[in-house]
């Protein structure tokens, strides 16, 4: 990117950062996986808890805690797709487009001012759990390699909600697209073991991207060996960042304008 | 002579709707240039592909000597556009809008402050400067609006529709605008459906119909083409119709709508004639209305079809 660019992006991310302060998203990117951790642990903790090898109501609090990560960095995809859906409706993006601004600009400051909501939001919840009990044995490594992983995880996210927010037909939709994607985490490893679970759905859980990404998240922060997940965490962190990027892209580039 | 916006041949169409169908247009550098059509002729399709945001199916357009397909950053540094619709960013305030333009211009830190100030004064927006844009009326977003687009002193203006939904104080305010930005030597284009405004504005206007230029020439040449104005009565009865026809000796009584109307080049003399040959018979008017030459006119002159007929065309 050129220097111009990076001033350009720069100057969008101010823009984002100043909306996220007078309309706070985060809330609700801390608020929900939150609740979620309140009501798996204290509600459905006890029973779920003695499924697993060690039962008990803090066990299971140490099993759902990178499920509930993930669950925070998933519900991160709203936040693009709604402030750059929120840009197309406003028509401050045709003019953007009649500006010499470096391309890459626009999208990048909506990638970069959620992303770094996001990370904040995830740093809100680890807080949390670890008030809550959540010890982890893990060493420095282990927590860096752990937050280098959500941090790629939520990059990669954050560039599909850009995509989804260019693609939706307005706000609305754009808050609704990214469901399906804030509801893999819970159909994964994250909350209950994929064993558990009918052939069928097993299956499904054993493949879809959130499994590896909670998989490897757990193996860092307890130790564990990491194995084929890692690359596999990699290589879905790729294509979903990538794919996001590109079509994303593709769609702004082509975006009917705003006329009625 | 310059040109600042050179049109040649363009053509567009959105899949079987031809919007422009060869246009060739030529505005001089620091003149003020009007686009004159209803809506559908394909006035915003233009501005847009002139800015840069459409490109065109075929023909040549350059702005400030340069071309819009191969050199579209070139383009966008010379001009800037006011659309249709308020292109401003609804949770910043109307100061921290002028800065991003500021910024974006990569105009510097101080340059930038001292012409963010200049604008908000010179647009009437001190007051409200920190205030967020929720509580600006549309008089002052469409203010704003075009405060943003001349922060970097573009040396080409387009506006698309520049007074559509304004109240005629806004309006007013807006013609105030752009006669200092042309006496300030900036290259104007703009859209408008209203005859008087490209009247009062421009020094050359084009009419387009059907993404087609069917007239161009200063407003006084253009308002040759179009027959004068005319005076419209209407009556009580068909016989006091009747005798009013005798009287006058002109024009075709409307039996139905019991209106008469006659030729008139809207001057008191003229009126007075009418209401001379009227009171001379004893013949009572319920009303009497005056019509100068409007944009139906204009068109109905032009292309011997109304404005109205024209529904359902892509704009």
């Amino acid at each position: 990117m050129s220097a111009i660019g990076f001033t350009d992006a720069r100057i969008m991310l101010r823009r984002n950062i100043r909306h996220a302060m007078r309309y706070p998203m985060i809330a609700y990117l801390i608020a929900l996986p939150v609740v979620f951790l309140l009501l798996f642990v204290y509600v459905f903790g006890g029973t779920m808890g003695a499924g697993l090898p060690t039962s008990g109501t803090d066990s299971y609090l140490q099993y759902v805690v990178p499920g509930v990560l993930l669950l925070t960095v998933a519900g991160g995809v709203t936040g693009p797709a709604i402030s750059v859906a929120q840009d197309l409706s406003e028509g401050i993006i045709t003019r953007f487009r009649t500006m010499n601004i470096a391309r890459s600009a626009v999208l990048g400051g909506h990638v970069l001012g959620n992303l770094i909501q996001l990370l904040l939001a995830t740093v809100a919840v680890t807080l949390i759990a670890v008030l809550m009990g959540f010890r982890a044995p893990a060493g420095p490594w282990g927590w860096l390699g752990a937050a280098a992983l959500l941090a790629l995880v939520s990059y990669a996210l954050c560039w599909l909600g850009v995509a989804f927010g260019v693609y939706a037909r307005g706000v609305e939709s754009a808050s609704n697209l990214p469901m399906p994607i804030m509801i893999l985490p819970l159909l994964g490893s994250g909350f209950v073991p994929t064993e558990s679970m009918p052939s069928w759905m097993q299956w499904f859980a054993d493949h879809q991207p959130f499994t590896p990404f909670i998989e490897t998240l757990r193996s860092l922060l307890f130790g564990t060996p990491v194995g084929s997940n890692a690359w596999l965490s990699l290589a879905w962190i790729v294509v979903i960042g990538v794919g996001g990027w590109l079509w994303a892209r593709r769609l702004y580039e082509r975006k009917p304008l705003r006329t009625a | 002579m310059t040109s600042a916006i050179a049109i040649h041949a363009l053509r567009k169409s959105f899949g079987t709707d031809v919007v422009l169908d060869g246009i060739d247009l030529d505005v001089a550098a620091g003149t003020v240039y009007a686009l004159l059509g209803p809506n559908g002729a394909g006035k915003t399709t233009t501005v847009h592909i002139l800015s840069t945001l459409l490109a065109p199916d075929s023909g040549e357009v350059r702005i400030a000597g340069h071309d819009v397909v191969r050199e579209p950053a070139a383009v966008r540094a010379a001009i800037g556009l006011t659309g249709q619709f308020s292109a401003v960013d609804g949770l910043l305030t109307g100061e921290e809008n002028l800065q991003l333009m500021a910024d974006l211009r990569h105009l510097g830190r101080s340059e930038g402050r001292r012409r963010v100030a200049e604008l908000l004064e010179r647009f009437d927006l001190v007051d409200a400067a920190r205030k967020p844009l929720a509580t600006y009326s549309g008089g002052m977003r469409r203010r704003l609006d075009l405060a943003m687009t001349l922060v970097a002193r573009p040396q080409i203006v387009f506006l698309d529709e520049p007074t559509t939904g304004l109240d005629p104080r806004s309006r007013a305010e807006m013609w105030r605008v752009v006669r200092e930005l042309a006496a300030a030597g900036t290259t104007i284009l703009l859209t408008t459906q209203y005859l008087d405004e490209a009247d009062e504005l421009a020094g050359r206007i084009a009419v387009l119909d059907h993404g087609v230029i069917v007239a161009e020439g200063t407003p006084a040449e253009l308002k040759r083409l179009v027959p004068g104005g005319r005076i419209r009565l209407e009556f009580d009865d068909p016989t006091v119709l009747r005798a009013a026809a005798v009287a006058l000796g002109s024009g075709e009584p409307d039996d139905e709508t019991l209106a008469l109307e006659v030729a008139s080049d809207g001057s008191l003399a003229s009126l007075r004639d009418v209401m001379d040959r009227l009171d001379r018979d004893g013949v009572e008017a319920r009303s009497l209305t005056i019509h100068t030459p409007d944009l139906d006119d204009v068109f109905f002159a032009l292309t011997g079809h109304d404005v109205d007929a024209r529904e359902g065309v892509a704009s």
